[in-house]
């Protein structure tokens, strides 16, 4: 039997064109890698009861995959490092039924409008292959105001004075502030940043069926036990319940079969080990801008330029200690954020100058604490100390941070290949990442981190500390941060553009010379913008589906 | 009686544990908190059925609801090779060694505690840190574990009775209760 169409990968993306999909009648089967904690499997449209708070299960044991002794990545900076500097965790995104979305804390913001169009805003960089997508926000607005409502996000319409515009509110106000962002909001506030609540897919009043969130604390990096997340929840249920939609979990895409200019259907490993091909009509590819560029090399698909720009954010992890306790287990992680970085001021055109760069950008700002006391543990150093250390709490209950997810600009050396020796558990070989920022990044970085240092002392710090992701040294798998970088945002290995010679898709995610190939994840993205990529990517998946069955 | 450990490696084992983590009067020791049990309960988690990797959910019963962590989840096919390789090495099997050959948590602890030497509870605490220094990765291990087994949920075999949580004022899990508005932005 032939499908209509299969997906690869039950994420945001994945889960979001499977909606369009199914809704519209065409049979479908989402072929996901990892193991389904999300569902229950007697009746895939209720929750299964997996997901706790338990910091060992998902922060020290990869509950939610991938684990990196039988799915390893490999690392690099340049070719100069050889085939390889480090074989583990590489920009591990959950391998799981409901893939980044189950871990995250539900931050889901918009792009604004000049994030579609930097080339012709602000101009070219050299070393960088900045460019305008063949998409405005415009055209996406429609499909950020569904996916809105199908994930239900909380938030504050007007709070923000530099977002883009909005055709109306958002579905649910913000939940309750946290202590400590309401301290460093006002801190920011008085250094004449702009903070507001972060719109967040944590559900503030019942909504869809899910109840409210409880602010239980274990957020970020945890499924959440009540369903109170709507990413992806909402539209895996909605789409399994329309009886088209079947979901295989513990199923590996290994090929996309493809017959000229056709793809006919998809290879797969199953649970067991054993392989067999899906036929299908169409092949949505959504496994994120890791494996995503890994499963259309494997097929011999896609041209010279798969896994070419691959993007993460550029992070810089602004901590201070506080004399007073802040307790940041209490509440959804993040609930404050400021744009002020984003935006190109007159203090950013001087910093780029003053570092031979025609422009400079960085990205929003992250108002959270620590909430975790086994990696508060690790932290300190073992003996007589310790205990102490722990009840004093510097680095969790008496900490606040700024984390800037700064824009990373594409570069075709940065990028996505095939290992040449290392394969995973099933014998495939696995994503090597090339990558090392561009010197925009650190002048960004370093611009913006003196005023948020600034604002941490306004509010009462102590001692004060800044770091990136990645980090200029540090061993990759054994420190904290290192040359690898930290983020889980992963962006831009399949490009879209209308032009084939310098793009891997067309404006609706389709590869460039098949028919009914189609990429839905942040793959497609042509720069990284300053925000966390799951709203973006979650439009644009709806809005190649759309375009699918029309 | 230990899981996976012997009870010689026991008396090490929690003679390392309390160096690592000792105890401040508030703060219980690292083996009065049950660490040595974790790690054994780790060592030989593929001894109990289902394996003691993953506790359950959605709640623990501490804050009302059931006591669902105490139910441990099944593994997957690839999760018990990833967890089999992680705990017992790769031990020649060539289903194990895709990328090499791996040595397990379990060759690790038990040519680990060898090398501290039959004497280590004998010797003063300045002695033994001595030793635990010039074990490098070994102690980086098993104060990792230390760590875990301190502050991790009780279901695992430490932090008994949550005694470590409430020495340092963390309430650990709280659903299905959560918190109101007021605690989460009062002071």
């Amino acid at each position: 039997m032939t499908l209509d169409a299969v997906v690869v990968g039950s994420g945001p993306g994945g889960a979001a064109a499977a909606d369009v999909l199914a809704r519209a009648g065409w049979t479908i089967a989402i072929v996901e890698k990892g193991s389904d904690h999300l569902l229950d499997a007697g009746d895939p449209t209720r929750p299964a009861d997996h997901f706790s708070n338990d910091e060992l299960k998902f922060v020290h044991r990869c509950f939610l995959g991938p684990d990196p002794l039988v799915e390893p990545r490999t690392f690099r900076t340049g070719e100069e490092d050889g085939e390889r500097l480090h074989v583990g965790e590489v920009n591990s995104i959950p391998s799981t039924v409901g893939g980044g979305g189950t871990h995250a804390d539900g931050k889901v913001p918009r792009f604004r409008e000049e994030d579609f169009c930097l080339l012709s805003t602000y101009g070219p960089i050299e070393g960088a292959s900045v460019a305008d997508w063949p998409v405005d926000y415009a055209e996406l607005e429609p499909f950020y105001a569904d996916a809105e409502r199908a994930i239900g996000v909380a938030g504050e319409a007007g709070a923000n004075p530099f977002a883009a515009w909005r055709s109306g509110p958002y579905p649910m106000p913000p939940g309750p502030p946290m202590y400590g962002a309401l301290l460093s909001a006002a801190a920011a506030e008085h250094h004449g940043l702009h903070p507001y609540p972060a719109p967040t897919a944590a559900n503030s009043v019942p909504y869809d069926g899910r109840p409210a969130c409880n602010d239980c604390g274990f957020c970020a990096f945890f499924g959440c036990p009540i369903h109170a997340k709507g990413d992806p929840v909402a539209l895996l249920t909605r789409t399994l319940a329309t009886g088209n939609a079947e979901l295989l979990a513990d199923t590996f895409a290994a090929r996309i079969v493809v017959r000229g200019r056709r793809a006919t259907g998809v290879e797969v490993i199953g649970a067991d080990g054993s392989r067999r091909t899906i036929g299908a009509r169409t092949v949505v590819v959504a496994g994120g801008a890791v494996e995503t560029p890994r499963l259309l090399l494997l097929s011999g698909i896609g041209g010279p330029l798969v896994g070419r720009f691959l993007m993460v954010h550029f992070q810089t992890i602004v901590v201070g200690t506080f004399t007073e306790r802040l307790h940041a287990h209490k509440g959804r992680a993040v609930t404050h954020v400021h744009d002020d970085a984003v935006v190109v001021d007159d203090d950013a055109r001087a910093a780029a100058r003053a570092a031979g760069l025609p422009w400079l950008r960085g990205g929003m700002v992250e108002h959270g604490g620590a909430a975790l006391p086994v990696v508060e543990a690790k932290l300190y150093p073992w003996g007589q100390k310790h205990p102490a250390l722990m009840r004093s709490s510097p680095m969790r209950d008496r900490l606040w941070a700024f984390t800037m997810q700064g824009e990373d600009l594409p570069q075709i050396t940065n990028r996505v290949d095939l290992d040449p020796s290392v394969r995973d558990a099933r014998g495939v070989p696995v994503a090597r990442v090339t990558y090392r920022p561009h010197r925009h990044e650190l002048a960004a970085s370093a611009h913006h981190r003196t005023r948020l240092v600034e604002v941490l002392r306004t509010m009462g710090s102590t001692w004060t500390s800044v770091a990136t992701s990645p980090a200029p040294r540090g061993r990759p798998g054994r420190d904290r941060i290192s040359p690898v970088p930290d983020s889980r945002h992963v962006m831009g290995t399949t490009r879209m553009g209308d032009d084939p010679s310098t793009s891997v898709v067309d404006r609706f995610g389709r590869v460039h010379g098949l028919d009914n190939v189609i990429v839905a994840d942040s793959s497609v993205f042509v720069t990284s913008a300053g925000y966390g990529p799951t709203l973006t990517l979650v439009a644009l998946a709806a809005r190649a589906a759309t375009a699918l069955v029309r | 009686m230990p899981l996976w450990l012997t009870e010689d490696e026991c008396r090490v084992l929690r003679a390392v544990c309390d160096r690592l983590l000792p105890g401040d009067g508030t703060v219980p020791s690292a083996s009065a908190a049950g660490v040595v049990d974790y790690i054994d309960g780790l060592l030989g988690a593929f001894l109990v059925d289902p394996p003691r990797i993953w506790a359950g959910g959605p709640v623990s019963g501490r804050w009302g609801g059931g006591e669902g962590f105490a139910r441990f989840h099944p593994l997957s096919r690839l999760e018990e090779l990833a967890w089999r390789i992680r705990i017992e090495g790769s031990q020649g099997l060539p289903e194990r060694e895709f990328n090499g050959p791996v040595v397990g948590w379990q060759q690790r602890y038990r040519e680990g505690l060898a090398r501290l030497g039959a004497d280590f509870c004998d010797l003063d605490g300045a002695a033994q840190d001595e030793r635990l220094r010039a074990a490098g990765d070994f102690t980086d291990l098993v104060f990792a574990h230390c760590c875990e087994g301190m502050y991790g949920a009780p279901e695992y075999g430490g932090n008994r009775g949550g005694a470590c949580w409430a020495a340092i004022g963390f309430p650990g899990d709280v659903q299905p209760r959560g918190w109101l508005p007021e605690e989460v932005a009062g002071p």
